[in-house]
């Protein structure tokens, strides 16, 4: 989707384009930008695998390794489940990224009032380790990572994996979890948040600080400027946020004792890929350039790997449309190919049909199929950072990198993120400029095709997901049967030592691990936190 | 007539928390000169309903996106009648299916705005229905 704007003459001449983040775009780029920009290859680029890391944090780029391939995926029961990863993996997908139902998301078990209609209806339904135990059943764990994408209950989902792959043989220092567990943009963005901004920072830093110590494989935050720009931030803000976001959690981190290299290297990002190209290409090279220099110059990071932005770089749901479906096969195909330029280590695309229904094994296919072309047929592997030294590029990419300091100033003068969330500051920006978005797509002056130019196209059938309750009620069955059965002496034991540590302020991880391991709900665990935290209150923001 | 303002509450029902078209909705129909309530998330029906009644809103606007739109709507209109809100329009927006907007008016809600719709169709449609009320 066209997200610039175009300022035309009568006869469709192009005098003026204006990038979403405010920055215009002329029709010729010299040297002289360059020199106007005050271009420097050292301390604006460096090599690949130099910092500030610009053209990208491995020397080789995808000479050296394609990129991680993971689309969401993962709905009804956690059997049906199953065998939709197997089916992924047999067909090349080389890591999991699953869904989880909304009750699970919101900590409640399938049984919950609040759950009613919504198990297994937008990912997996998962209250217990029962579940898990299913869901990932003949998968190796050793070798096929999963990202969790999950937030307010993030650290239970952690322990969970922890509890199923120790009982299917594998130890806690080989699994490789990749855990979303960024709960500020929740509030921002997305809505699954649980416990108020300062409790639910804390369970953030308690599953990082676990991985440092326990699980050497684990991702354990993956920051999220992805949903706050679908939910209407601009590329600028995108990027601002989610490092302010970040650095929430380092703060967090270093509290605990903490030097910023013993942790950091963990981090991932999760960024969005829609939108106008040359603009998602600069974005994604000053935001590595960015992160380099606020983990070296903020925090006085001495490890290289410490300052590589890591990121999955993806999704573009925002940009995909309703109308003329499988226009969006080919949208998506450009967006890969702007994060394909710009270096991401890990992608995944929104199937064609998403903007209707859970993708269908069909086009989930087409989307993992969309990513395998771009590195095997095209020569997206060939050289790293190919758009590198355009005169155009450069002065975006510093264009950009001005932008966002700006942003990520404003932040820093109220005091970080936790304080500009909570007075609800960032939400307001992003509700404004998500109207702002929606203006202008419904006065045309933002281009989508087949929605507001050149209409009446055919359009398609898509196939939906139909949910069924017959899942639910499987779900629901199996979980009170669990309930009858289980040890419930060791639940209540394992449950009143996780209150304890909640209460005194410990880290609650290998708690969870006890409590999953006696078969725990993750409603009884979220009930625990609710009892002690209270639940987030959201500030008015109109 | 001296015109009272026309009040509509936005209300995000149930779990779901992608709140970007609540939220827009409620930029564009204050700029239309509503006066606007915004629910906020996680909302059970029987707390929209109430909220409804104590804000005394000429519309209710339910913003749906996770397939649950169907036995939400269902619920909600099963309460307004309950509380005789005889009058009250109800107004449902999200990610709906073109076969589910029959079945919608059949449970009895007023209108349907899928994502996309023009600010201005649903604008001229609340102030109609206020209208003739």
């Amino acid at each position: 989707m066209g997200v610039a704007r175009y300022i035309k003459d009568e006869k469709d001449r192009i005098n003026d384009v204006i990038l979403q983040s405010g920055i215009h775009i002329k029709p010729l780029y010299t040297e002289d930008d360059l020199k106007e920009i005050g271009f420097d290859y050292q301390k604006d680029l460096g090599n690949s695998g130099q910092y500030p890391f610009t053209r990208g944090i491995h020397t080789l780029g995808f000479r050296s390794r394609e990129w991680t391939t993971r689309q969401y995926s993962g709905f009804g029961t956690p059997k049906e489940t199953n065998e939709r990863w197997k089916l992924l993996i047999s067909q090349g997908q080389t890591g999991l990224n699953v869904a989880f139902d909304l009750p699970t998301q919101m900590g409640y078990d399938s049984d919950d009032p609040m759950a009613e209609g919504e198990v297994g209806r937008v990912g997996m339904a998962v209250d217990s380790l029962r579940d898990f135990e299913i869901a990932f059943k003949d998968i190796a764990l050793d070798r096929i990572g999963s990202g969790l994408t999950i937030n307010a209950v993030a650290s239970m989902m952690v322990a969970m994996y922890q509890a199923v792959a120790e009982q299917y043989g594998f130890s806690k220092q080989e699994i490789s979890a990749t855990p979303q567990n960024d709960i500020l943009k929740e509030i921002v963005g997305r809505g699954a948040w649980i416990f108020p901004v300062e409790p639910a920072v804390r369970l953030i830093g308690d599953v990082i600080e676990y991985a440092v110590k326990e699980m050497p494989r684990a991702n354990p935050v993956s920051v999220c400027g992805y949903h706050i720009r679908e939910a209407g931030a601009t590329p600028v803000q995108e990027i601002a946020y989610a490092i302010q976001i970040a650095n929430a959690y380092i703060d967090n981190v270093l509290d605990r004792g903490y030097h910023i290299d013993d942790f950091v290297a963990r981090f991932s990002f999760n960024l969005d890929v829609f939108g106008n190209l040359w603009e998602q290409v600069a974005k994604f090279r000053a935001a590595r350039k960015l992160w380099a220099k606020n983990i070296k110059e903020k925090y006085g990071a001495k490890n290289d790997r410490s300052m590589f932005l890591r990121g999955m770089f993806g999704g573009g749901g925002g940009g995909l449309t309703k109308e003329e479906p499988e226009n969006n096969i080919v949208r998506s195909a450009y967006y890969a190919l702007a994060a394909a330029l710009s270096g991401a280590q890990t992608m995944a695309l929104c199937s064609y049909d998403e903007a209707y229904t859970i993708p269908t094994p069909h086009s989930a296919l087409i989307s993992l199929r969309t990513l395998q072309l771009l590195m095997d047929e095209v020569g997206l592997r060939d050289t790293v950072d190919p758009l590198a030294g355009s005169y155009f590029i450069e002065t975006l990419t510093k264009q950009m990198e001005e932008k966002i300091v700006e942003e990520m100033a404003k932040i820093d003068k109220m005091d970080g993120m936790v304080k500009a969330i909570s007075a609800g500051y960032i939400q307001k920006e992003v509700a404004r400029q998500a109207y702002e978005f929606e203006k202008g797509v419904q006065r045309g002056e933002l281009i989508k095709i087949g929605v507001n130019k050149y209409t009446g196209g055919e359009q398609g059938e898509v196939e939906l997901h139909e949910y069924s309750d017959k899942s639910a009620i499987e779900q629901i069955k199996d979980l009170r049967e669990l309930k009858r059965t289980r040890d419930n002496q060791e639940v209540s034991r394992s449950l009143k030592a996780l209150e304890k540590a909640a209460r005194d302020k410990v880290n609650v991880m290998p708690y969870l691990v006890d409590c999953c391991k006696a078969y725990a709900t993750v409603g009884e665990m979220t009930g625990v936190f609710r009892d002690i935290f209270g639940e987030f209150v959201e500030p008015s923001i109109f | 007539m001296a015109s009272k303002k026309i009040r509509v509450l936005i209300a995000k029902p149930g779990l779901d928390g992608h709140d970007r078209g609540a939220k827009v909705m409620a930029h564009a129909l204050r700029d239309a000169g509503m006066e606007v309530i915004y629910s906020g998330l996680h909302q059970a029906v029987p707390s929209i309903v109430r909220m409804a009644i104590e804000e005394d809103v000429d519309v209710i606007g339910l913003s749906i996106m996770s397939g649950a739109h169907l036995p939400i709507s269902k619920k909600i209109m099963e309460l307004v009648k309950k509380e005789g809100l005889d009058d009250m329009i109800v107004l449902v927006g999200g990610v709906i299916p073109a076969k589910d907007i029959p079945v919608l008016k059949e449970i009895g809600v007023t209108g349907v705005f899928p994502g996309g719709t023009p600010f201005e169709e649903s604008i001229k449609f609340i102030k109609e229905h206020v209208r003739s009320k």
